[in-house]
């Protein structure tokens, strides 16, 4: 089974309407939103029949204000500045920044500390027109991103097991730490949208070293490839110095706005991105299917 | 809080999205380039997106000094001394600790950095460590002071670091200075981290249906912060109508408006300055920063209208 991630780096490089653009042209794929932190791709998908789950993970402490004497244990201990106090005598715990390590549970000399489950989101499996939809919602500002994750590729996996179907395609999160590690471990192809600009091109650098750190094979798309042809030559040649294959380029264009505004990925809306879209398709498809690079084994 | 001039703090604004790739970097940049000179006030530019850090890129400064940041973990000091009584294991909610055989195991890269085993192992098997979070840098541009984290490639927690940057900021703002900074994409943790440790909200929002959409959740997530939120519209195009009304219906200024411009992406793909795109943004730029300097104020006034 092929698990494909198109991840970018930098935020708005086009991840999202880049992997609604393959998932219109895959075949027997179950599709999924790794981006659970602020997740878009069902904008495009229009998921209907979702069965939701909530999604439980880690704990919360909270003081039980009628055991507190306010001897300040909790607030002395707390790394994550969780705790405060609400009166001469009181502590109470910001949730927003509880982060369930149980340090204040464990060491308040009254046990006046509860710690309960914390549900942090809702995970769901929708159908789209494109096929199964494995996507979640994280609550504002709450934790366990990450474990979110590794749920949502549990199930996507789960998922086409059940219904032999040989591709997962996920659309990743920004950036380089947990849900992007989460989203990465068990993959066996990132794909990386990229722009010629100072912050693509740096951001691209820092994404593909992370793929290499945890030797998963990476291949680059650049988006908005005109903005700066000479940056883009750039970045082209430094992915060749690195064995890193071009799946194409991409214009920039209003269309991609446009495309969403109509709710329509980019083959449905066509055009010439559709074209490049469907070439670089076929090239990720390609790249899927060769063998995999000998790896050392330890 | 909030804007006190002569000798007091000075504003602390973060400028956030939700959304990746709104302009969070291009508006924080363009401020901390014509902030001085618009407001005749010191400005410190901040850069808490740790793990894509683009400010630099764009204020090109002069680096000073550059530390390590680091977690203090919990490492094995002496295996011999564990009474294998399994306090650690049972504390850590991470699993970043066990015994086995008899001896305690750290997992690095799992742990929070909680201190919990540190505090309850009774032997002294355990002491404090520390793991490579990333690194702070410190410097200038000719119109503003410069700082900002950089996650570590392979590091997993981007708050620890978040919170060092922030916690490194009080030391080197100078007394009045105005602080700009520029957060992480999205409403979770890091974001929400770097938030907190602002006085107002600058919200960089572009309206498509995926920008309009993570405004939404950025709104929902930090409204229970309870700080001065106010926004800036990057790319305005069919879509603002909608974005206007939404600002309209949750109470938050529209302090710029910024077009859907070739002109500006090709600015930036050179690595160039909002500002320096044309005359037009030139006082787009300068009018910001005035409506940001009065936010609090306005903020204020409009709780009580």
């Amino acid at each position: 089974m092929s698990e494909i991630v198109v991840l970018s780096g930098k935020g708005g490089a086009g991840k999202t309407s880049v992997t609604a653009a393959f998932a219109a042209m895959s075949r027997n794929a179950v599709l999924c939103d790794l981006d659970v932190d602020a997740p878009d791709l069902h904008i495009l998908l229009a998921p209907r029949n979702s069965r939701r789950e909530p999604f439980v993970a880690g704990h919360l402490a909270a003081i039980d204000p009628a055991r507190c004497d306010g001897c300040g244990e909790c607030a002395a201990r707390c790394r994550y500045g969780a705790v405060s106090a609400a009166d001469r005598d009181r502590f109470v715990i910001n949730p927003a920044h509880c982060e369930g390590c149980k340090v204040c549970v464990a060491l308040c000399p009254r046990q006046a500390i509860l710690f309960t489950p914390r549900t942090c989101g809702v995970s769901a499996v929708s159908d789209t027109r494109y096929g199964p939809f494995v996507h979640a919602r994280l609550d504002p500002g709450a934790e366990n991103s990450g474990r979110l994750v590794a749920l949502l590729r549990q199930k996507a996996k789960a998922l086409a097991k059940e219904q032999g179907r040989s591709l997962i395609l996920a659309d990743g999160a920004p950036g380089i730490a947990c849900p992007v590690v989460s989203s990465i471990t068990g993959a066996t192809l990132a794909v990386l949208v990229t722009e010629p600009t100072p912050s693509g091109s740096h951001d691209l650098g820092r994404v593909a070293a992370l793929c290499d750190h945890f030797k998963l094979p990476t291949a680059v798309l650049l988006n908005k490839a005109d903005l700066n042809p000479d940056e883009a030559a750039r970045i082209e040649d430094a992915c060749r110095d690195a064995g890193r294959p071009i799946l194409g380029q991409l214009p920039y264009s209003p269309d991609v706005t446009a495309a969403m505004a109509a709710r329509q990925t980019l083959p449905e809306y066509g055009g010439p991105l559709a074209a490049a879209l469907a070439e670089a398709w076929d090239n990720v498809l390609a790249l899927a299917a060769a063998p995999k690079p000998q790896r050392n084994l330890f | 809080m909030g804007v006190m001039r002569g000798g007091k703090k000075g504003l602390r604004l973060a400028i956030a999205s939700g959304k990746g790739g709104t302009g969070k970097t291009t508006v924080t940049a363009a401020l901390a380039s014509v902030w001085s000179q618009a407001l005749c006030r010191p400005v410190l530019a901040v850069d808490c997106d740790v793990e894509e850090p683009n400010l630099h890129l764009f204020l090109r400064p002069v680096i000073r000094r550059a530390e390590t940041a680091k977690l203090e973990i919990p490492m094995v000091a002496e295996a011999a001394l564990c009474a294998d009584c399994g306090a650690c294991r049972e504390l850590c909610q991470f699993g970043a600790v066990t015994v086995m055989a008899g001896k305690p195991l750290v997992f690095p890269e799992m742990c929070h950095g909680c201190g919990g085993c540190l505090a309850v192992c009774p032997t002294g098997a355990l002491v404090a460590g520390s793991r490579e979070l990333g690194r702070i840098e410190e410097g200038a541009t000719e119109t503003a002071g410069y700082l900002a984290g950089r996650l570590r490639i392979g590091e997993a927690q981007s708050p620890p670091l978040i919170r060092a940057v922030l916690a490194r900021l009080s030391k080197v703002a100078e007394p009045g200075a105005d602080v700009l900074i520029d957060a992480p994409p999205g409403v979770s943790c890091p974001a929400v981290t770097t938030v907190s440790g602002a006085d107002a909200v600058l919200l960089v929002a572009e309206p498509t249906p995926f920008g309009i959409h993570d405004f939404e959740l950025a709104v929902e997530a930090f409204t229970p912060l309870g700080k001065p939120m106010a926004v800036a519209i990057n790319r305005s195009g069919p879509g603002t109508p909608e974005l206007l009304a939404l600002c309209r219906g949750h109470n938050l200024p529209v302090v710029a408006e910024i077009a859907n411009d070739r002109v500006v992406a090709e600015t930036y793909a050179r690595g160039g300055l909002l500002h320096e795109a044309g005359a037009h943004y030139r006082a787009v730029c300068f009018a910001l920063a005035r409506s940001l300097a009065e936010l609090p104020q306005t903020a204020r006034e409009a709780a009580h209208v």
